[in-house]
């Protein structure tokens, strides 16, 4: 593998800024960002994480390259987008939020075993597949994911709510075996590689990313 | 009242508050025929209901009265009150407005004596306190009105209060005849000198001031703070009447903010610094004010000011844009937000929370001609170089009273300058 990271470590040397406004989505928003603490104070996640928008926007300006791309805070945005009505400048802080997880994510920099990113994951093997999430295998690699034991604890606390899914017609156990697809999975797959060389191209990566289906 | 005399050298001022006032008088007192056209029935504008100015801290009465008394001797300057100007067209030299002149329902006859506010028992919400308590429906606006002259509210005709107001008035000064009219005045230039109205506070969601009684807006504190206002002077919070000592002043309240106005208003920094020295005022030493600010914008000779109230013991200052504000069930305000100082949470309880305001025009609404050209917050910013339409004041930016005077003087000095031309094209 072709370091990306290194790659891009190369070219921006101690501007991170630059680096977000060229390589992350809604990037270029970042520097409008006056510091004025609403975003911060109208999270719902409230006092639980450690780097709110706010700081995370600070952090970027002040060359946190590190601490940024593996802070834990951006997986755990649930885009409630609290934040982006009331930044009075208007940042779309939700989006730079998910613009700089899904770059962490290239460089191989977001920190491991984040259940979102795992998450994200599993649910983007599981539907680039067939074109159809397959509810079953899914719940199952994500409950399985810490172990053995620890899956089958949660499928036991879990197990009313399967049960109510399975009478709704929601689970069929015979997906198990084998997965319903949409009609053409090879288009579809040609298709998602498509965008993804025009990503690497518009982003102007030299070493083909970390996609999202490595 | 409708043979107002105008001809295309009058200079027509709209709008009678400091800004509109100072024009005029600068302008007669150089010899030019001025028309000050002022739709509230008095002459003052929003000065007139501030308790203290910045930063000398003076009150208004001072500045107010020696114009006033200026504009009394000066027989160059004709003024209507109760008269709104609705549209203007034209050009430099010749132009042509359109004024609605409400009805008074009082003549000139009156010597404001009262008797007719004791004679109704009508109340109408008081204006002049932003509708903190009622007044009287026949009343004088304020102790500094001008023309020192009583105004029946318009409720008040047909009813048989209007005749108890006729019947007591020993001067004859009530005429329940009175009708709104509309006139055309000519005019050479024109100097638009409509002010300011304060941003919507109701808009600015989190900050409830729509839901809880305890989130006030800056205007409303200076009433809260003047004796003439709705608890005669002491400091009293709208939900229970109890003693406001922990007061928080919530900055950039509507301003600075692309989902609201998106320019800074300027001068709410230092009305907030001043109004915690109402607080000290009121409550000496347990008096506790916080300023919540992005950041403290007192420009130039202001600094001085900021100095003295950095210093004083009952002030703290607190970087941060508040989030959201509640009310508890004791009736005090929590704001939330976090500290950009340390990206501390907090959670703060206060007596009181008073919303530093945006400033908007009060252009809105009106027909000018197409030659004005204003900002992105709809301030009139200039005009074409062949105009003879000048603003002044607060119509043109948010400024203090200081600014708005100097803005007002140049633009009658501007307006001077078309009448000379004219009349020198007219000899
Ligand atoms: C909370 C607060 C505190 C403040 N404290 C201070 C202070 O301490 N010191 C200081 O220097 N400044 C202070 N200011 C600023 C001050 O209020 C303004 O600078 C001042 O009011 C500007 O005067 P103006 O004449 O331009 O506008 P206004 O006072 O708004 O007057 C405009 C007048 O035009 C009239 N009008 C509007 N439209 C029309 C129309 N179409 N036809 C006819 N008439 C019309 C209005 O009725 C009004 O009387 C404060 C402002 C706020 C919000
Ligand atoms: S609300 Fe907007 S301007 Fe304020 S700190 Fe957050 S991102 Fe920056
Ligand atoms: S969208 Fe994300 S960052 Fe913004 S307030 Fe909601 S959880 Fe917080
Ligand atoms: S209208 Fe008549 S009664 Fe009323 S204040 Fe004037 S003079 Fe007095
Ligand atoms: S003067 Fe101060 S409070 Fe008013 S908008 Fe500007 S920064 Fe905000």
């Amino acid at each position: 593998m072709g370091d990306l990271n290194q790659q891009m470590l190369d070219k921006y040397r101690n501007n991170f800024l630059h680096e977000v406004e060229e390589k992350v989505d809604d990037g270029e928003w970042v520097k409008m960002c006056m510091q004025c603490g609403v975003c911060a104070g109208s999270c719902t996640f409230g006092p639980d994480w450690e780097h709110t928008p706010q700081k995370i926007f600070m952090m970027i300006r002040a060359g946190k390259r590190e601490e940024v791309l593996s802070s834990h805070s951006m997986w755990l945005c649930t885009s409630c987008y609290n934040c982006m009505v009331r930044c009075p400048r208007e940042l779309p802080i939700t989006h730079i939020m998910h613009g700089l997880a899904s770059y962490a994510h290239r460089l191989g920099l977001a920190p491991k075993n984040q259940p979102t990113r795992d998450f994200s994951l599993i649910f983007w093997e599981n539907c680039t597949k067939t074109g159809r999430v397959n509810e079953l295998r899914m719940t199952i690699s994500v409950y399985f994911r810490e172990g053995f034991v620890s899956g089958v604890k949660k499928m036991w606390t879990l197990r009313n709510i399967g049960r109510g899914l399975f009478f709704a017609k929601r689970l069929n156990p015979l997906e198990l075996f084998v997965s319903h697809g949409c009609k053409d999975k090879d288009g579809l797959r040609r298709a998602l590689k498509k965008a993804d060389e025009i990503e690497a191209r518009r982003r102007g990566y030299e070493v083909q990313p970390r996609g999202y289906s490595s | 009242m409708a043979e107002v005399v105008a001809t295309n050298q009058t200079i027509l001022v709209v709008g009678g508050g400091i800004s509109g006032m100072t024009a005029a008088i600068e302008a007669a007192e150089c010899g030019k025929q001025v028309l000050l056209v002022e739709k509230s029935p008095t002459l003052g504008g929003r000065t007139a209901l501030l308790y203290r100015y910045f930063p000398k801290l003076c009150h208004p009465t001072c500045g107010l009265e020696i114009n006033l008394r200026r504009i009394k001797s000066n027989r160059n300057i004709r003024v209507l009150t109760l008269a709104e100007v609705s549209a203007i067209s034209g050009k430099r030299g010749a132009y042509s407005a359109t004024v609605k002149i409400a009805p008074r329902y009082v003549n000139e006859n009156c010597t404001a004596c009262g008797a007719c506010a004791e004679a109704v028992s009508a109340e109408v919400l008081n204006p002049y306190n932003y509708g903190m308590n009622k007044m009287k429906a026949a009343y004088l606006p304020h102790a500094m009105a001008y023309p020192q002259r009583y105004v029946l509210d318009a409720s008040l005709i047909g009813t048989p209060d209007a005749d108890k107001a006729k019947a007591s008035c020993k001067y004859g000064a009530i005429d329940l005849e009175m009708q709104e009219e509309t006139i055309e005045i000519k005019a050479g230039a024109v100097v638009w000198a409509t002010g300011w109205q304060p941003y919507d506070a109701a808009k600015i969601q989190p900050y409830g001031y729509d839901r809880f009684a305890n989130v006030i807006t800056s205007l409303e504190f200076e009433r809260l703070a003047d004796p003439h206002g709705p608890t005669g002077g002491k400091i009293l919070r709208p939900s229970d009447g109890k003693e406001a000592k922990n007061i928080a002043f919530i900055q950039c309240a509507g301003s600075r903010d692309e989902n609201h106005l998106r320019h800074c208003s300027r001068i709410c920094c230092m009305a907030s610094l001043k109004q915690t020295q109402y607080v000290k005022e009121a409550w000496g030493a347990e008096a506790k004010s916080t300023v919540y600010y992005i950041d403290i914008r007192a420009i130039d000779r202001f600094e001085d000011f900021y100095q003295k109230v950095q210093k004083d013991p009952t002030v703290s200052f607190l970087k941060s844009k508040v989030a959201k504000v509640t009310q508890d069930k004791s009736g005090d305000v929590i704001l939330h937000g976090v500290d950009t100082e340390g990206y501390h949470r907090y959670a703060n309880a206060h007596d009181l929370a008073v919303l530093a305001i945006g400033m908007q025009p009060s252009v809105a609404g009106v027909d000018i001609p197409a030659e004005i050209v204003a900002d992105s917050s709809g301030f009139i910013e200039s005009s074409a170089a062949d105009s003879g339409f000048f603003g002044a004041g607060c119509a043109t930016n948010a400024l203090d009273v200081n600014r708005a005077v100097q803005s007002s003087t140049a633009a009658a000095l501007r307006a001077i300058q078309v009448i000379n031309k004219l009349a020198r094209a007219e000899a």
